[in-house]
């Protein structure tokens, strides 16, 4: 009996044309798009210059900042006036403004600072961006003449960065991982829930709930197709990961595969509670919509966790996509095997289980 | 033992009471109908019946099992179309039909002398999609999948809301030849013409049965006289009937007013003298027998 619920519950999912294509094109799409979208590196920064010196110091300053790949030498403009407007129009980012005297101080040996303004309406790229000006500039000096202190401090301080187990800070190795854990969610956390409803809405479970079936088994017939889509799209995800950006796990898969498991059932719990409370398509989406949201800026995906204020870093907390993201990074990014990771795997188990008992006790007060 | 016995079933939403103490027996082979206009409570009723819905108090039996403590065994043997048709859209009506036979674990092949006559309809487009059938169409396909694991009492929530006049009467038609094979039959409607087609009728309205009878003695206890009335301008007519003192009520009826009468005072001349005062022309005024939906009216008055 159960088989037919199952073979009915696929013949579904594979006739929606939309569902088989965001079953499957998203989660591609998702991993070929998102990690250069949400790239935090800030590149070509444009500077427009106000030489006042007009200096042979000051044009090898131009030619060094315009040469540099972070900058874009947008524009000289012969004021600070006509600078602004620059930025006002959104033709540039940071101004420069070189002393009158530049060249001339400088070899006397008294340098006088350079004035960066930067438009800090995107507050990262504006201090960003002047902090890396301000890094080619002091570069630019030191190389000149070699004994003159950097503007900023009296003492030169050369650190030697030694980065661990991301040696090359590559972005995309920090973003795939947790990429996977949104496909997850939405998959087998939210897919599952809307056909839910869908039938809810249909009056289809009206039907279903006079036959023999229970609803224990209708439920699970509807959450199975969802994990073994979910499984095999992380599957592809790892494969896209490894064929795309060279992207595989430092540790073993299976761990990823386990983690991924417990997660795929709390996210359906989850899923499960909210198909209790919705009563039609529209009123599903906006819920899932609401916790997509809240749940992923909780999760730790784009913004670490630790510089939340304190009491959004106890909402973190209940937040299950935050365990599943730090063990995929920690397997994809350090190798680490289940052994380092009880307390992520304790965490994801007991919201598992607290998930699917609100599940079952909100459907049974409904009932 | 009667195959559906109710007993004092109450039950509320809130504040509104939608069924305030229903009790019926329906007995084996017998067309039931509950006949009330929309709001009732008839699918409330329907859905307590069929297990979907818990009664406040009372309670109910189908084939001597409980409607609460027996649900599981009542899942087996009662077939249910709910008003709205909600099989799978997606899926073709071969593999609807298919489906809830496997959930019953039987088959079409198995039962299908039970549906052939109703199948045989909708069978030249089994390869179509549910959804892309017509109305009359989804009523057979829905009756067919209610009926595929042969059960002993059907529950028929409004099935020819929404129906072509045609496809109702074949509909009626068949509900005539499963009672031949023995099945019970209780179905609901808003549309009073069908009272006549079933063995006995419940007339419903605000979750309080008004009588329980056959359409015949229903219309025979009616204890009013009937008459239509038409004049060149029907709404005035209707208020100006209404305001008359012989006249006890008026109501619009299709293209038609039916007004009852006080027996004593009534006098055809001397009405068509005061409506002609009042402006009407073309007056025409006549005895006619009464329907079930004129019984209607007058107890939904009382």
């Amino acid at each position: 009996m159960f088989r037919y619920l199952l073979e009915k519950e696929f013949k579904l999912i594979f006739r929606n044309k939309i569902f088989v294509a965001i079953i499957f094109v998203f989660p591609i799409m998702a991993l070929i798009l998102m990690p250069f979208a949400a790239n935090f590196e800030i590149k070509h920064t444009r500077v427009t210059v106000i030489d006042n010196d007009h200096s042979s110091y000051s044009s090898q300053l131009i030619n060094r900042i315009s040469s540099n790949k972070y900058f874009q030498l947008s524009s000289i403009s012969t004021n600070y006036s006509s600078a602004k407007d620059e930025i006002e129009k959104n033709d540039a980012d940071v101004i420069l403004t070189i002393d009158k005297d530049f060249e001339k101080n400088f070899i006397n040996g008294k340098p006088t600072l350079p004035i960066i303004s930067a438009n800090a309406v995107n507050g990262m790229k504006g201090s960003i961006g002047a902090a890396y000006l301000m890094n080619c500039i002091n570069e630019f000096l030191s190389d000149k003449k070699p004994s003159i202190a950097p503007i900023q401090s009296t003492y030169q301080l050369k650190v030697a960065e030694n980065y661990l187990y991301n040696k090359t800070l590559n972005y995309k190795l920090f973003m795939v991982p947790a990429l996977m854990v949104m496909l997850l969610t939405i998959i087998c956390g939210f897919l599952p829930a809307l056909n839910i409803v869908g039938e809810k809405e249909n009056g289809t479970i009206e039907q279903i709930n006079v036959t023999p079936i229970s609803r224990f088994y209708f439920i699970l017939s509807k959450l199975i197709p969802y994990w073994i889509i979910g499984t095999f799209v992380i599957s592809i995800g790892f494969l896209v990961a490894w064929v795309l950006y060279g992207i595989t796990p430092s540790g073993n898969i299976l761990v990823c595969y386990l983690f991924s498991f417990v997660f795929i059932l709390t996210v359906s719990g989850l899923g499960l509670i909210l198909s209790n409370y919705a009563h039609t398509y529209h009123q599903a989406m906006f819920m899932m919509f609401f916790f997509l949201i809240i749940l992923i800026l909780m999760s730790g995906l784009f913004t670490p966790i630790r510089s939340m204020p304190e009491w959004t870093q106890w909402i973190a907390k209940v937040s299950p996509l935050r365990y599943y993201i730090e063990a995929m990074r920690a397997v994809y990014i350090k190798g680490s095997g289940v052994s380092n990771l009880i307390p992520q795997l304790t965490y994801l188990t007991s919201f598992a289980i607290i998930f699917n008992l609100i599940a079952v006790w909100s459907y049974r007060k409904k009932n | 033992m009667n195959p559906i016995i109710a007993k004092d079933i109450k039950r509320s939403y809130g504040k509104v009471e939608a069924l305030k103490g229903i009790s019926f027996e329906v007995s084996k082979g017998e067309i039931f109908g509950i006949i009330g206009p929309d709001g009732a409570g008839k699918t409330t009723l329907f859905r307590i019946l069929s297990t979907l819905l818990l009664a406040d108090s009372g309670e109910a039996k189908i084939d001597g099992f409980d409607v609460i403590k027996d649900y599981k065994a009542i899942r087996q043997i009662v077939g249910y179309m709910p008003g709205r048709f909600s099989l799978y859209q997606d899926l073709s009506v071969e593999e609807n039909i298919n489906f809830f036979a496997k959930l019953f674990n039987t088959s079409l092949k198995e039962n299908y002398y039970l549906v052939e006559e109703i199948y045989r309809h909708i069978e030249p487009f089994k390869k179509r999609r549910a959804g892309a059938l017509s109305g009359g169409m989804k009523q057979k396909l829905a009756l067919s999948c209610a009926l595929i694991h042969k059960p002993s009492v059907l529950f028929l929530d409004e099935p020819t809301t929404g129906v072509d006049p045609v496809s109702r009467k074949e509909f009626w038609h068949m509900l005539k030849m499963l009672k031949a094979q023995g099945i019970t039959i209780l179905v609901s409607t808003p549309y009073m013409d069908e009272a006549s087609l079933c063995n006995r009728v419940a007339l419903i309205q605000e979750g309080s049965f008004l009588d329980i009878d056959t359409p015949e003695n229903i219309v025979n206890k009616f204890d009013q006289e009937i008459w239509s009335a038409n004049s060149n301008n029907m709404p005035k007519l209707l208020i100006d009937l209404r305001n008359l003192k012989e006249i006890k009520s008026a109501f619009a009826f299709g293209d038609t007013n039916h007004i009852t009468i006080d027996k004593e005072t009534f006098n055809k001349e001397i009405i068509e003298e005061k409506l002609k005062s009042l402006g009407h022309k073309d007056i025409i005024l006549k005895g006619i027998k009464p329907t079930i939906e004129d019984c209607f009216m007058e107890l939904a008055k009382k």
